[in-house]
């Protein structure tokens, strides 16, 4: 079956487009660090996926095995975790701030309190 | 003399403003250096004239831009006259300005005489450009520095002036200037000015250099060719030294030196004349002096009337250049100087009037030749060489178009200076007529202008029939321009 | 023996004075340690730039793993360029930085402030030395980060709101380079930026390579504001601190656009993208777009800065539009322009920091009679006007002069009649400023009062900056020989 052959790609693909909607629909700063996260999760399964060999094991050289797993794309997505870990923190810390300069959490009245007419971008 | 010392016409101006700006707190130290200044600057200028005479052309390089564009000065006659009427009529100016800035407690003159040098000297820079480039290069600087003084005031009117001044100007030679250097630079390769002409046999017979043609034409605003004339009227809220020295001479005289020596030294007269098509311009700078004498016959503000006499006159230039002939070409570089010295009488007269009476309207000069009969004698003499009546130097200058007009066997041409003599008969004598035999309004006798502006003024009308008499260096420099072929 | 190590030193300095910072605390001391780091990567950058002159293009083996295996940095005459660019200016604003942060920030988060700076600093010229793709995204997110911080200390609330979109924008950016990063390596096996220009040679274009050239193109142009996806740059820039702003506007964006070119003249050179694929036309018509929608906007803007953050947007427009074209010219006025847009619109907001210094946010009703009151900075202020416009001697000139050339070449002379007419937008909003400035003499308008004298260091950086602006207009050599020497470099690639 292709479609179950490729089925993390699926998923990443659908997580890609949910944190994508996510952070474009929801009004709440909070809600869209949250799409950001399902987004950005997306990236660490497609990167995850292809260096998985089944039957592979980790790659330390023993004389019985011939397979191994590719360490590598393990080796960034770690990296890449630690720097969405980063931006989710940067970002609740701002989120943090804006709660109290602003009193709400919502874009549109952030908008409206501060924004308005300046807000043509 | 060394090729360095070209670029110095372009620094004396502005070790000039310089000094100027270092002496704002002493008016007196800083109008002696305005005078200074422009003397020095005239006589440096006119130690070229034997040089050029005798068929030199020093070219001085100051620095490469672009790879291949340098900042090129180079004299020819061309430019040699320019700057030598530019720089004179500076001298003039500068007594005038201070009388007229002194008796009309205008604020701001420091600024003022700082703006006027630097005027002159991207005027020196365009007069000696090498190429393009350089010419484009002073040419906005012009537009640039002239700004605040067509704004001088800082009212509303002013700001407005201000805006279309820049506007069209900023716009054509950007939209049109521009685009027609870069096309010139990829189609010739080179962006020098060359006598007869940058574009070889090849080249000439395509589409391509009359399409430059046009974008040069309409991208040089300066020049006032219609429908880009708007600015020069809407310039007219600067004081009236400004709109003397600057929109009779060194602006408009700018723009309409360019387009003569783009048509000159990039296209080449002899190759003018074998582009089939080129006379478009012939007939839109005829429209021009006939539409724009109309205007001025119909507008009853006195310095609104000389401005479009202005585009008129300036059209006269590019009609006789547009004949593509070498009288002509030589008739065009003596109108220039004709229109500059006879304009600059007619705006210090127009001064003269607004600082003695406040008055800037043709209807209420009835009777004022008796109360300033000296400004009114210097109206008539600009009015007369405009008009084209010797003994003063506009009539060599009509002369010589027409004589090339008859060359070309061009009767339209004939026709347009004839419709035009008369037109211009028409706004300027009613004028003088009421001045010196309508019976006086009420108003009480004011008396002439201080006698800084009556100098000034004076000189330039006697000047402009002097040069009727002496006219023979202006002649050889304007025969060397085009040598008949 | 030190030479040698210049690649790695160029980011390590800056990386590990950063935490130096975090160390003193105090607001003197860590702004000494920024000047000092800055200026030694500055120097480090003139040094890699004569070395690449000399002796051509550097391969520096990080912890000594040879490529493609470890990571590699690599500098030729492209991201020499922008090291120099990058750095120098890094090292000027930091000179000019100290009493203009004591007006706008609290003294007790300065060394934050420097901090993130400097890791700005470290993630920006990272991104452009590395010769690895992850290492790009891994110092995109460095500097991207310390952006956020960056922009949310400015002084207004609306700051935070500003950090806050453009984090979220920012890292979707990010995350959508990181995917084209990760299918280019699904398809070749390697990282090395090299190495994948050769295997990506080798091959057709598959449907996960296109993948990634979409995702590489779309994630790299938010981070480099081409319209439409310039959304988050205006409020970020009105609104950081003015030291920030001048900053970022000067490289930040810049860095961006090597990375552009990069992956689309190095990386998928061979692969005669801009023949094979609409890649050009579609960065030719949003860069026309840019250059007037920006412009206009910026034109109706009430904030001095913001209209500045547009008038950017619209000259990034001229940057990729010379990108699009491919061709030599081109190029050169993309790249040339990506300097003299750097010291214009660096010494402009250098010019608002310090009009910002003695009466805060400048807007245009508090700007009014600014040109008396200020002379020399308002003035200053028309000069690199004029340099935004192009007015012949000015910086603005020649690249704006080398893209029409490059327009013309093609014949296209209605897009060379469209990048004027854009400029013409450009005297609309600086004029703008100049009516404001020297004509609005109303007694009861005129509320501006000065604080106090303007800071030395501050005035002596902002007249290098704007006569950097009059002086690469009549010499080119340095920045137009340069830049044509990276177009031919970046040519090359895509002929081998």
């Amino acid at each position: 079956m292709d479609l179950f052959d490729n089925i993390n790609y699926w998923i990443a693909m659908f997580q890609i487009v949910m944190g994508l909607f996510i952070v474009i629909a929801s009004e709440n700063l909070i809600k869209t660090l949250v799409g950001l996260g399902i987004f950005q999760s997306a990236v660490y399964i497609i990167y995850i996926s292809p260096a998985k060999i089944f039957g592979g094991t980790a790659p330390i050289f023993v004389s019985n095995q011939e397979v191994y797993a590719n360490p590598l794309p393990h080796v960034l997505i770690l990296t890449a975790i630690v720097v969405g870990v980063a931006t989710i923190a940067l970002g609740l810390a701002l989120v943090v701030r804006i709660y109290e300069a602003y009193g709400t959490l919502e874009e549109d009245k952030i908008q409206d309190i501060d924004l308005g007419a300046n807000n043509d971008a | 003399m060394s090729e360095t010392s070209i670029f110095f016409s372009v620094l004396i101006p502005v070790i000039g403003a310089l000094l100027i700006g270092a002496s704002r707190k002493l008016p007196n130290i800083r109008e002696t250096i305005t005078l200074i200044t422009a003397i020095f600057l005239f006589l440096f200028n006119a130690q070229y004239l034997p040089d050029i005479l005798d068929g030199e052309r020093p070219e001085f390089a100051l620095m490469t831009i672009i790879p291949n564009v340098e900042l090129l000065f180079s004299i020819e006659p061309l430019g040699l006259l320019f700057a030598l009427v530019a720089s004179s009529l500076w001298i003039i100016n500068s007594i005038y300005s201070i009388g007229y800035m002194r008796a009309n407690k205008e604020k701001n003159q420091t600024r003022f005489y700082v703006c006027f040098a630097i005027a002159l000297s991207s005027t020196m820079g365009i007069a000696y450009a090498g190429n393009l480039i350089t010419l484009f290069l002073f040419y906005e600087i012009l537009t640039l520095c002239t700004y605040p003084l067509v704004t001088h005031h800082g009212t509303h009117e002013a700001r407005h002036g201000g805006r279309i001044y820049l506007g069209i100007l900023m716009s054509t030679s950007i939209l049109f200037f521009l685009l027609a250097i870069g096309w010139t630079w990829l189609f010739t390769g080179t962006l020098e000015f060359t006598p007869n002409g940058i574009f070889n046999h090849e080249q000439l017979q395509t589409s391509i250099p009359l399409i430059l043609m046009a974008l040069y034409v309409f991208g040089v605003g300066k020049a006032a060719i219609m429908p880009f004339h708007r600015w020069l009227p809407a310039a007219m809220v600067a004081p009236t030294p400004v709109s003397a020295l600057l929109h009779a001479v060194a602006v408009v005289k700018a723009g309409v030196f360019s387009i003569v020596k783009i048509l000159v030294y990039v296209f080449g007269i002899a190759n003018l004349e074998t582009i089939s098509g080129g006379s478009w311009l012939m007939y839109l700078a005829g429209f021009t002096i006939i539409a724009a004498s109309v205007v001025a016959l119909k507008s009853d503000n006195l310095k609104t009337r000389l401005a479009y006499s202005t585009i008129s006159q300036l059209s006269y230039v590019i009609l006789a250049v547009a004949l593509f002939v070498p009288i002509a070409v030589m008739g065009a570089a003596l109108h220039i100087v004709a229109h500059a010295f006879s304009k600059i009488t007619l705006f210090f007269a127009a001064g003269a009037i607004y600082t003695a009476s406040k008055k800037t309207k043709v209807s209420e000069l009835n009777g004022i030749g008796k109360r300033m009969p000296i400004t009114m004698i210097a109206f008539t003499i600009g009015a007369l060489s405009l008009i084209g009546i010797p003994p003063a130097i506009g009539f060599l200058s009509k002369w010589y178009i027409l004589s090339g007009a008859f060359d070309a066997q061009e009767t339209f041409v004939v026709a347009v200076i004839i419709i035009s003599t008369l037109l211009n008969a028409a706004y300027f004598l009613p004028i003088i007529y009421a001045a010196f035999f309508r019976t006086d309004d009420n108003s009480k006798n004011h008396g002439e202008a201080p006698t800084a502006i009556i100098i000034a003024m004076a000189s330039t009308g006697i000047l402009s029939i002097a040069l009727f008499f002496f006219s023979d260096q202006i002649i050889s420099l304007g025969y060397q321009i085009a040598p008949a072929y | 023996m030190l030479s040698s190590q210049l690649p790695a030193l160029q980011v390590v300095i800056p990386l590990v004075a950063a935490p130096i910072c975090v160390f003193f605390r105090n607001p003197r001391i860590a702004w000494l340690i920024a000047l000092i780091a800055s200026s030694l990567t500055f120097m480090v950058s003139i040094g890699l730039f004569l070395q690449v002159q000399q002796l051509g293009v550097i391969s520096y083996e990080m912890g000594n793993w040879s490529p493609p295996w470890g990571i590699e940095y690599r500098v030729d005459n492209v991201n020499a360029y922008i090291l120099l660019i990058v750095s120098s200016i890094g090292a000027l604003v930091t000179a000019y930085a100290y009493p203009s942060l004591k007006r706008e920030i609290d003294t007790n988060r300065h060394y934050l402030f420097w901090t993130s700076y400097l890791l700005c600093l470290t993630g920006l010229l990272g991104v452009t030395i590395t010769g690895d793709a992850f290492n790009i995204f891994v110092f995109l997110e460095i500097s991207s980060l310390s952006t956020y911080v960056l922009i949310a200390l400015g002084k207004s609330r609306l700051a935070l709101y500003a950090a806050f979109r453009y984090l979220i924008l920012g890292t979707i950016g990010a995350t959508f380079i990181v995917i084209g990063i990760g299918l280019l390596y699904l398809m070749t096996g390697t990282l090395n930026l090299y190495d994948l220009a050769s295997r990506l040679g080798d091959m057709d274009l598959a449907q996960p390579q296109l993948a990634a050239l979409a995702f590489l193109t779309v994630g790299i142009s938010l981070k480099l504001a081409l319209f439409p996806l310039h959304l988050w740059l205006p409020n970020a820039y009105a609104f950081a601190p003015s030291v920030a702003t001048s900053f970022l506007a000067a490289t930040a964006t810049k860095v961006a656009v090597y990375l552009l070119l990069r992956f689309a003249y190095d990386v998928f050179g061979k692969s005669q993208i801009f023949s094979e694929l609409p890649l050009g036309e579609v960065l030719l018509v949003l860069s026309i777009v840019a250059m007037f929608v920006a412009s206009t906007v910026a034109i109706y803007q009430d904030d001095v800065k913001r209209m500045f953050a547009y008038s950017s947007v619209a000259q990034i427009g001229y940057i990729t539009l010379g990108a699009s074209f491919a061709s030599q010219t081109a190029l050169t006025a993309s790249i040339v322009h990506l300097f003299n847009h750097a010291i214009t619109k660096g010494a402009i907001f250098l010019l608002l920091g310090i009009v910002a210094f003695q009466i805060g946010q400048p807007t245009f009703t508090k700007i009014k009679g600014l040109g008396k009151k200020m002379p020399w900075t308002s003035f200053g202020m028309v000069l690199c006007g004029l340099s935004l416009i192009g007015v012949p001697g000015t910086a603005g000139f020649i690249s704006k002069w080398y893209l029409i050339l490059a327009v013309l070449e093609r014949g296209w002379w209605w897009l060379a009649a469209m990048i004027l007419a854009s400029s013409l937008l450009a005297i609309l909003y600086i004029w703008r400023f100049v009516e404001t400035a020297y004509f609005v003499t109303d007694a009861e308008d005129n509320t501006i009062e000065l604080g106090s004298k303007i800071p030395f260091s501050m005035a002596t950086v902002t007249v290098l900056f704007v006569l950097a602006c009059l002086f690469f207009g009549f010499h080119t050599e340095f920045s137009v020989d340069s830049a044509s020497e990276a177009a031919r470099v970046l040519l090359e690639y895509t002929r081998q």
